[in-house]
């Protein structure tokens, strides 16, 4: 049982249009079975911030290609990408590359 | 690391330009900002490149243009308004001499900005090289007073083409981009009334160089784009290091080596200010438009295959600028009236279905009016009155086919584009008279040709030795030809 988390996640680049205009959320993850990793979190970011068309930030289980991933100002690549497990106080940065956000 | 990737970066930019020996010192260089990372971070590099130790620093005088284009992408006053005011104040704090447009002003853009300037870029290697010497030799005799930045010798502020524009003007660009069929189409316009615009504002503010900040990420998607688009002849100049087609001014993209991925991490890193405007194809579905979609098939491919990209841009890097064949040498060809690229358009007896396409055009335009043009310019026809008439046939053939005399002036990709516009009236004057020029020229071309002296060497004696009437009946053609606005 994972305990809640406290994370910043934050939108650049444009993608934060598709979240009301709003660039930073403090949000705190629920306690949950499984540990938090960045697979869950997009899940949950598109139940409860998402505003309009998921098909624009997400793609499958991942987020669209062009839009770059920073976990705590490193690249995700570094990180393992979609199983890195989040800690308490990270933030998250999602920076959208595409052309008109 | 924090620091090796500063470097690096750094050391990119600097070595595209220093690779490619293409600026000057102290030239006037325009950076194209649009408020998006890419441009973003190269008014930046510029600006660090400006303020370093003299051995390493940039030696040109930036200025930055930002053109607003609001309209097109339907934001409303206040949202400009609002952007607008944050532009200005990224632009003071920047210090570079900076310009503001609103993309409205192309509807009182003269027609002259179509006319590519003839005159030859200096571009070679003793240019170069004498020109960096004297610029040297000038700073040394300036000696220690030179404490002060080249940029704020001119003046660092706001100078604005014009007034803000016109709520006509606003109407009336609405009212052109709501005409075109086709993002993609919408686009394209778009892109091409952008360059006209920054264009004329280097001509008249005298940069003799544009910077823009293509990413090698855009250049990738944009060469296949344009590929798509049928702009295959001009993918050398659309998306290589530098860009000669408009003759005076170069169009220069020193950011071509940085991945969006680097950028996007620069600035996030080093806190670059940028600002996010919505664009034409903002929350726009991926199958919206070619460019679109070549987008995120582009950067799809790039997650399974990490060197998509870069292959994609180097073959880019290996397009060579040839002319067409047989057109080397002699004066430069028609130009198309949008992109101003070298007209690729076929003669007619080609055998491509653009080919086709081309004489069909031509000979709508060329079965309308052939009784006036016998008329216009008859044996008995003097220089006064031929131009009223002229003028009266060319008048004929505007209302007769706007369309097709436009049509006819421009490339492929051009041609296709505008077959999304429903009605070539709403375009800018500039265009539309532009065009009408050009055709009134081909008009008067075959008939001047037969009095033209073909060799120029014995010009001068021929016309000592020419009989006096025959000598008038060149000065005749020649009124005439000024009257038609050669």
């Amino acid at each position: 049982m994972a305990a809640p988390l406290s994370v910043e996640v934050e939108f650049g680049g444009g993608a934060e249009l598709l979240f009301d205009g709003v660039k930073k959320h403090q949000v705190t993850l629920p306690g949950q079975e499984e540990p938090w990793d960045i697979r869950n979190l997009l899940i949950w970011i598109k139940k409860n911030l998402l505003k309009e068309r998921p098909e624009l930030f997400l793609q499958g289980d991942s987020v669209r290609p062009g839009i770059l991933v920073l976990i705590n100002d490193a690249d995700w690549e570094l990180l393992g990408e979609l199983d890195y497990q989040l800690q308490d106080q990270d933030s998250v940065l999602f920076i959208s590359t595409l052309h008109g956000g | 690391c924090r620091d090796c990737f500063k470097a690096l970066y750094v050391h990119k930019f600097r070595a595209m330009l220093g690779k490619n020996r293409l600026i000057f010192p102290g030239e006037k260089v325009l950076l194209a900002w649009s408020g998006g990372p890419s441009s973003s971070s190269m008014v930046w590099q510029v600006l660090e490149g400006l303020s370093q130790d003299s051995a390493k620093r940039l030696r040109f005088v930036p200025g930055v243009v930002y053109v607003d284009e609001g309209a097109a992408c339907g934001q409303s006053p206040e949202d400009r308004a609002k952007t607008l005011a944050e532009v200005k104040s990224v632009l003071q704090n920047i210090g570079f001499p900076w310009h503001t447009v609103a993309l409205e002003e192309v509807f009182g853009l003269p027609p002259a900005v179509l006319q590519g300037s003839a005159q030859e870029p200096v571009g070679t290697e003793e240019a170069y090289k004498s020109a960096v010497d004297s610029f040297l030799q000038q700073q040394h005799v300036l000696g220690g007073e030179q404490t002060h930045q080249p940029h704020t010798q001119d003046s660092p502020g706001p100078c604005s083409l014009g007034r803000s524009p016109t709520a006509t003007q606003t109407a009336a660009l609405c009212r052109l981009f709501d005409s075109v069929r086709t993002l993609t189409a919408k686009e394209e316009l778009l892109q091409t009334l952008r360059t006209h615009l920054i264009l004329h504002v280097a001509r008249v503010h005298g940069y003799s160089k544009v910077m823009t900040g293509d990413s090698c990420t855009r250049l990738a998607i944009k060469l296949m784009t344009n590929l798509a688009l049928g702009r295959g002849a001009f993918l050398a100049w659309d998306t290589g290091f530098s860009d000669e087609r408009h003759g005076d001014v170069v169009v220069v993209r020193p950011m071509r080596d940085h991945t969006l991925k680097e950028v996007a991490f620069y600035n996030r890193l080093f806190a670059v200010p940028s600002i996010f405007t919505p664009a034409i194809d903002t929350k726009a579905p991926e199958k919206a438009s070619i460019h679109r979609l070549m987008e995120a098939f582009i950067l799809r491919l790039q997650t399974q295959f990490p060197s998509t990209i870069s292959t994609v841009y180097r073959t880019s890097e290996k397009l060579v600028k040839a002319p067409r064949e047989g057109r080397a040498a002699g004066p430069a060809g028609p130009r198309c009236l949008l992109c101003l690229c070298a007209l690729d358009v076929d003669t007619d007896d080609s055998a491509t279905a653009f080919g086709a396409q081309t004489s069909r055009l031509s000979q709508t335009l060329l079965s309308t009016p052939p009784a006036e043009a016998g008329t216009t310019t008859g044996p008995g026809c003097v220089a006064g009155e031929g131009q009223a008439c002229c003028r009266a046939a060319c008048n004929y053939v505007h209302r007769k086919g706007v369309q097709a005399q436009v049509m006819e002036q421009l490339c492929y990709g051009c041609r296709v584009n505008m077959k999304d516009l429903p009605s070539l009236d709403s375009l800018p004057p500039y265009i539309l008279a532009e065009a009408q020029l050009r055709s009134q020229r081909d008009w008067v071309m075959p008939e001047v040709q037969e009095y033209l002296i073909e060799d120029s060497d014995s010009e001068a004696e021929d016309a000592l030795v020419q009989p006096p009437g025959a000598r008038l009946t060149t000065q005749e053609q020649g009124g005439e030809n000024t009257g038609t606005g050669l």
